[in-house]
């Protein structure tokens, strides 16, 4: 029982965080169930395929090209489908189907936010990162700044960014998995580690590709095959459905209208910049841009990676409401001791997974499971491969070597540092078990939107900026989004433990004032800049803008 | 040719500057007209929760803002298609056009 309230405890830290944030979020602490075979063999069969794909990926793996972008030989509709499978996480389809289900209206705020960050990517990156890019998006920036500084700067705002976000999935990963497959804590981040760390070491980008293709597939296939069983019960009228909810839901008719998710218009809109703008930051996200052979196939991909998350979108809200309608007058199936009061048996995030169970029963739910574990490693897989090219391809060979290396020992680094990143996430996710991770996901949006944005977007779109001014800027955003993170709220209080009211920074997200100082700190410190190397670089402007246009120039398909 | 012959012609081709202008507005312009869609909706959240939890009409159970939340998630979708459609087709023919014209 005290489980549950933790899991509900959880639940209110997300929605105090204006968490909106949580991508990953934290899906709390978790009830160890019965060993759930079904799940386990499903979820090894997914295992199977992928690693035997990992293996054909292993051949085609043989340069640093191939490692860190398959080559450039994706479409776009697969890199589409490939950047919904990295996005897409587990918290995000249970973690918005419970919230749908305990609170109705306010799963939907989550989702639009998660998704309109999109067409800002689309409109303003997409193809000039893939015209300026090779491998990671410092080199966008690193195009006409100096490698030095840029590179070390930009290697940091990913580290971090994928730090945060590695630890709040290996959590969820080993809370998730105690859950469904009701294997211990530590076997489950063991796992998860070793499994993510066979697919990138062997297979690359290729093999990270294709797990995330498969997996956006089978989750896309699952949730829809929810959403339309839900709504077949109700005659495919949404109005049928809500009136269902209404009726048999504790808080009745306000569901239906939003609740205290969001009260103060500062954090409104602070909230709303970080997921705006901190998605155009994510690298994970942004390195799967190099994949594609072109600028087109560039634009393609993220019209279709809209398209299915926003679609997916869509149908976690019905599944939250079918979660409603099916689970709540069933409560001795669903609900601890068969009380409602006492919540849904394994917590508020089951909702989904209960639902899979009532309208497809057993082999549905284990097939339901298995997808979440997938989803788990998809991701993961993702971040690892992106935090292994920012130290391999920006700090060792860019900056350390000066760009002397050969293509086999950068290969060799990023190797070693895909097995220290398997190793740190590991050990990490076992260090942060009985913590309260959902500020880490809000952290890595921070500094997504605070550091690494604003540095690629006046990089590439102000022609009077510096390395100075980025490099200046960049760590202003980073560090300002890092402390006022922590000393807001739902760190501070919910996370760290602090009396209520003692949080020094009051609102639930950083971006409106971490974000706004790193645009005016580039700004200001890139007109001051007058020295030759500034001139240098504002003189290579014009060739720049000419390559993130035309694509002249930029790096080939099969690369070299 | 040489890239680097090819960028130096395209630098003193008018159309070049006029085409990247062209499509920045139209980027910008879209941007903002998702901006003011996004916060439009979350301002509406913050300030006004009544109106988004009125009843579409007398008698039925949907409230204003699911129709009008789930139609800020078609909005992103539509919005961002419109874009990937005119700019692989009108845009890249623009821009294909000026790199043949430096690459004579």
């Amino acid at each position: 029982m005290i489980k549950a309230k933790h899991i509900l405890g959880g639940a209110a830290a997300l929605l105090l965080a204006g968490a909106a944030l949580a991508a990953g979020a934290d899906l709390g602490q978790a009830q160890k169930q019965a060993t759930n075979w079904t799940a386990i063999v499903m979820f090894g069969i997914f295992v199977g395929v992928t690693l035997f794909i990992t293996k054909w990926a292993a051949s085609k793996t043989k340069t640093a090209a191939d490692f860190y972008t398959a080559g450039g030989g994706i479409t776009g509709f697969q890199n589409g489908l490939a950047i919904a499978g990295d996005y897409m996480s587990a918290a995000s389809f249970l973690g918005i189907s419970g919230l749908v289900f305990g609170s109705g209206f306010d799963g939907l705020i989550f989702s639009i936010g998660w998704l309109v960050g999109w067409p800002v990517i689309t409109f303003l990156m997409a193809e000039r990162l893939r015209n300026l890019g090779k491998f990671t998006f410092a080199d966008v920036a690193g195009y006409r700044f100096d490698a030095g500084p840029i590179r070390t700067f930009a290697a940091c705002g990913s580290l971090v960014v994928v730090a945060f976000y590695l630890i709040a999935q290996m959590v969820g990963a080993g809370q998730l998995i105690k859950l469904l497959f009701g294997l211990d804590y530590i076997v489950a981040v063991s796992m998860v580690g070793v499994i993510m760390m066979t697919y990138v070491l062997f297979g690359g980008m290729t093999a990270t590709t294709w797990v995330q293709i498969i997996k956006a597939v089978m989750l896309l296939t699952g949730a829809t095959f929810m959403a339309l069983m839900v709504m077949f019960q109700f005659g495919f009228s949404p109005e049928a459905m809500f009136a269902k909810a209404v009726e048999v839901h504790s808080k009745h008719d306000a569901i239906m209208s939003p609740g205290a998710l969001i009260n103060d218009p500062i954090s409104a809109i602070s909230v709303g910049m970080a997921l705006m703008f901190g998605t155009a930051g994510l690298p994970h996200i942004l390195m799967r841009f190099f994949t594609v052979p072109s600028a087109k196939e560039a634009r393609k991909s993220v019209g279709w990676a809209t398209t299915w998350i926003g679609y997916f979108y869509i149908l976690t809200f019905i599944i939250g409401f079918g979660a409603i309608t099916n689970l709540i007058p069933n409560p001795a199936e669903y609900f601890v001791n068969g009380d409602i009061a006492k919540g849904l048996k394994g917590g508020g995030n089951m909702a989904a997974v209960h639902l899979a169970k009532a309208v497809g029963g057993d082999l549905f739910m284990g097939f339901i499971s298995a997808v979440a574990f997938a989803t788990i490693l998809a991701v993961v897989a993702g971040l690892t491969l992106s935090g292994a090219s920012a130290v391999s391809h920006d700090l060792y060979a860019s900056v350390w070597r000066h760009g002397n290396v050969d293509s086999a020992t950068e290969l060799r680094v990023s190797k070693i540092t895909t097995v220290c990143l398997g190793i740190f996430a590991v050990l990490l996710g076992i260090v942060f078990e009985k913590e309260n991770v959902a500020f880490m996901v809000m952290l890595a949006f921070a500094v997504a939107c605070s550091a690494n944005f604003p540095v690629l977007f006046m990089s590439v779109l102000w022609k009077d900026c510096t390395t100075k001014g980025a490099v200046a800027g960049g760590t202003v955003g980073l560090v300002s989004s890092v402390a006022l993170t922590i000393m807001s709220p739902a760190v501070w209080e919910v996370s760290l433990g602090h009396a209520k009211g003692t949080a020094m920074y009051p609102y639930a997200s950083s971006a409106i004032f971490s974000m706004t100082a790193a645009f005016a700190v580039i700004w200001i410190v890139s007109l001051l800049d007058k020295s030759a190397q500034a001139a240098k670089e504002r003189a290579l402007f014009p060739a720049q803008l000419i390559r993130s246009e035309t694509g002249v120039g930029s790096s080939s398909a099969s690369g070299h | 040719m040489k890239d680097e012959d090819i960028v130096e012609r395209i630098q003193k081709n008018p159309k070049f500057m006029q085409f990247v202008t062209m499509r920045n507005n139209y980027s910008i312009v879209l941007s903002i007209l998702m901006m003011i869609v996004y916060f439009g909706y979350i301002l509406l959240v913050a300030f006004n929760k009544q109106f988004l939890g009125t009843k579409v009409a007398a008698g039925a159970m949907t409230s204003i803002g699911i129709p009008l939340g789930l139609g800020v998630i078609v909005f992103t979708i539509v919005i961002t298609a419109i874009y990937v459609r005119r700019a692989n087709s009108e845009f890249d023919a623009i821009k294909d056009e000026i790199v043949r014209e430096a690459s004579k």
